[in-house]
């Protein structure tokens, strides 16, 4: 599934266009960090396909399954090439003990997308 | 009141000047993270980066003398701070390891299949260097820092006094300057730790060991066709040498020697080696490099890194040994910025902030020593390395196989777990049985084919 880049100075594993780098449901014991490219981030209900996010280089996704033990709680395909670089979770969770400034970022980050979220949520109830 | 007076005297504020001695990583890194986090509490600094190096030259002037390799956990972390290393830096990402032993050679791959450990050139690369699509990882850092803020100056510190309770530093031809705080990267391959010495404020520099590092041009297709994405490290019975590595590059080939002292006779001794030969271009001369150094290297760290409104960062204070010392210059600058920021620049409050962590590190270094040891022993015992061999065969080959040896070995070269962890995994009761059982099945082997 993984294909490796022909460039010798890619890090991380290359995705092709459409090809799934996460799958809802499947249980997940790292998070990802996109390195080049880009990548949408959708839910399955049913038949449909729900997009969530698309989502640039220097992006992270899949960080819930660092704090969470749950499945994965949505899909994620490359939207062209991707590149994308793996991050553990027992890696991850030994440096945040050991200098917990390192979780800041990703603080950041999801602090920001509980905002987005604040403003559909918004945006939802005002139309109903 | 006093106490909280003196504690205030300590506290950087706004418009406070901190200089940086030294652009390498540990000065790139604690320049970025310090105006990162200053920034996150509304703090505006001052910074000042001075290094006489020039990362845009190839060779000696550009270069910071290293094996150039970027530990997967650092690789990692990097992407976790936002910091990414892109292939305009990252000259080959390695996704294996090549162990080769008078036994014979083997594959180690990268656990998760993924290229997550990067090569890099410091400078410019090698001496007389014909390409230019790639970028100095130094110079990268560096720009990093610039972009948060930090001024960039080429100079060489020349003197250090404290005036006022203040440092005053003078770079070559300069005139003097007065700093609120010293940030020292300046590596241990410097005459400026002499100057902090000198002061009689308790810092010690470092004990060191002389290194080898020699470049061969090879061109890309010939790496492609004989060392691959593979980094090639050595199990050799050859004393003094504690290490040794083949880092394939751009259109380069980087090797490098680590142990006590490594001389002339050491080098020629290794490289003429058959096991070297072996992964080499047939017709390859040992002798034909490019460019090629000898860099100390930390080997014992300060026992005082600090000192009133002076913190010492990277190689200068501690870092790891044999391996992953850009990850030893990251973990210390971040030690150093949370105590700079939260706590002040007081000598005591990097005692009680930064230092558990550099001690940290130094602790693992003579877990790390345990295990140069033990595996010093091993290389000399064929025996021992043949039941290597065929343990790490027997992984590499079998899907469903617990990879034991293959993981502290991996480990070991990539720099990607503390001493500590492997030396846990090395003495665990399965490995050590899996290892008897794979020294009794060699000591058969060669007993039938001797019969
Ligand atoms: C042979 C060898 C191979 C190695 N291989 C690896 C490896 O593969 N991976 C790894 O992670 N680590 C490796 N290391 C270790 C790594 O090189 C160091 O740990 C790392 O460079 C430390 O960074 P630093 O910023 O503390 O010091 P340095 O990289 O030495 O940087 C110090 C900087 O200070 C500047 N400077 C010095 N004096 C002055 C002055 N008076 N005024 C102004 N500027 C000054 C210098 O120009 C330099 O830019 C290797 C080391 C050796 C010797």
């Amino acid at each position: 599934m993984k294909k490796k880049s022909k460039d010798s100075g890619y890090l991380g594993n290359t995705y092709k266009d459409g090809e799934y780098i996460v799958r809802q449901g499947e249980p997940g014991n790292c998070m990802y960090e996109i390195q080049g490219g880009k990548v949408v981030v959708f839910r399955s209900e049913g038949a449909d396909e729900i997009q969530l996010a698309e989502l640039p280089k220097g992006e992270f996704f899949g960080e819930m399954a660092i704090f969470e033990h749950g499945v994965r709680s949505a899909s994620v395909r490359a939207v062209g090439e991707a590149r994308v670089l793996t991050i553990d979770k027992k890696i991850l969770l030994r440096r945040i003990t050991q200098d917990p400034t390192l979780a800041f970022r990703i603080l950041e980050k999801m602090s920001h997308r509980i905002r987005e979220l604040d403003t559909e949520i918004a945006k939802l109830k005002s139309t109903v | 009141m006093n106490n909280s007076n003196t504690t205030e005297k300590y506290k950087l504020k706004d418009g406070s000047r901190v200089a940086v001695i030294g652009g390498g990583p540990s000065g790139t890194f604690f320049s970025y993270f310090l105006l990162n986090m200053a920034e996150r509490i509304d703090l505006k600094l001052h910074v000042d980066i001075y290094d006489s190096r020039d990362f845009s030259s190839d060779g000696p002037p550009g270069c910071n003398m290293c094996g150039g390799i970027i530990s997967e956990s650092l690789v990692q972390t990097l992407a976790t701070e936002g910091i990414d290393l892109p292939p305009t830096v990252v000259q080959r990402g390695i996704e294996s390891y090549m162990l080769h032993m008078d036994a014979g050679s083997v594959q180690i791959k990268t656990p998760t299949q993924e290229k997550r450990i990067g090569a890099i050139y410091r400078g410019a690369g090698p001496r007389g260097i014909k390409e230019t699509q790639w970028e100095s990882f130094d110079g990268y850092l560096l720009g990093l820092a610039k972009d948060k803020g930090a001024h960039v100056i080429k100079g060489r510190l020349e003197k250090v006094i404290w005036k006022n309770g203040l440092p005053e530093i003078q770079m070559k031809g300069g005139t003097p300057l007065t700093y609120d705080l010293l940030g020292i990267a300046a590596g241990v391959n410097t005459s400026a730790l002499k100057l902090f010495e000198d002061l009689k404020q308790g810092y010690t520099p470092p004990k060191t060991t002389k290194t080898f590092i020699c470049e061969y041009y090879f061109g890309r297709e010939t790496i492609e066709k004989t060392l691959g994405n593979s980094m090639h490290t050595f199990l050799l019975d050859l004393p003094r040498l504690e290490f040794a590595a083949i880092i394939p590059k751009g259109d380069y080939v980087t090797t490098c020697m680590l142990g006590k002292d490594i001389d002339k006779d050491l080098v020629q001794a290794f490289l003429t080696r058959p096991e070297v030969k072996r992964c080499m271009p047939k017709d390859w001369k040992w002798d034909e490099y490019v460019c090629q150094c000898m860099p100390r290297m930390n080997t014992k760290g300060s026992s005082q890194p600090f000192m009133d409104r002076t913190i010492f960062i990277g190689d200068c204070a501690v870092s790891r040994l044999y391996k992953d010392g850009i990850g030893a210059a990251y973990r210390t600058a971040k030690a150093a910025v949370s105590a700079v920021v939260f706590e002040g620049v007081s000598a005591e409050s990097f005692k009680e902030f930064s230092w558990p962590a550099y001690k940290k590190l130094e602790k693992d270094n003579k877990i790390g020593k345990i295990i140069f040891f033990a595996v010093g022993l091993i290389q000399k015992i064929p025996l021992m390395r043949r039941a290597i061999l065929k343990m790490i065969t027997t992984e590499q080959n079998r899907d469903d196989h617990p990879k034991r040896m293959s993981v502290v070995l991996w480990d070991m070269f990539t720099g990607s777990a503390p001493y500590r962890t492997i030396f846990f995994r090395m003495f665990h009761p399965f490995f050590l049985a899996s290892f008897i059982w794979n020294i009794v099945s060699s000591i058969r082997i060669f007993r039938r084919r001797k019969s």
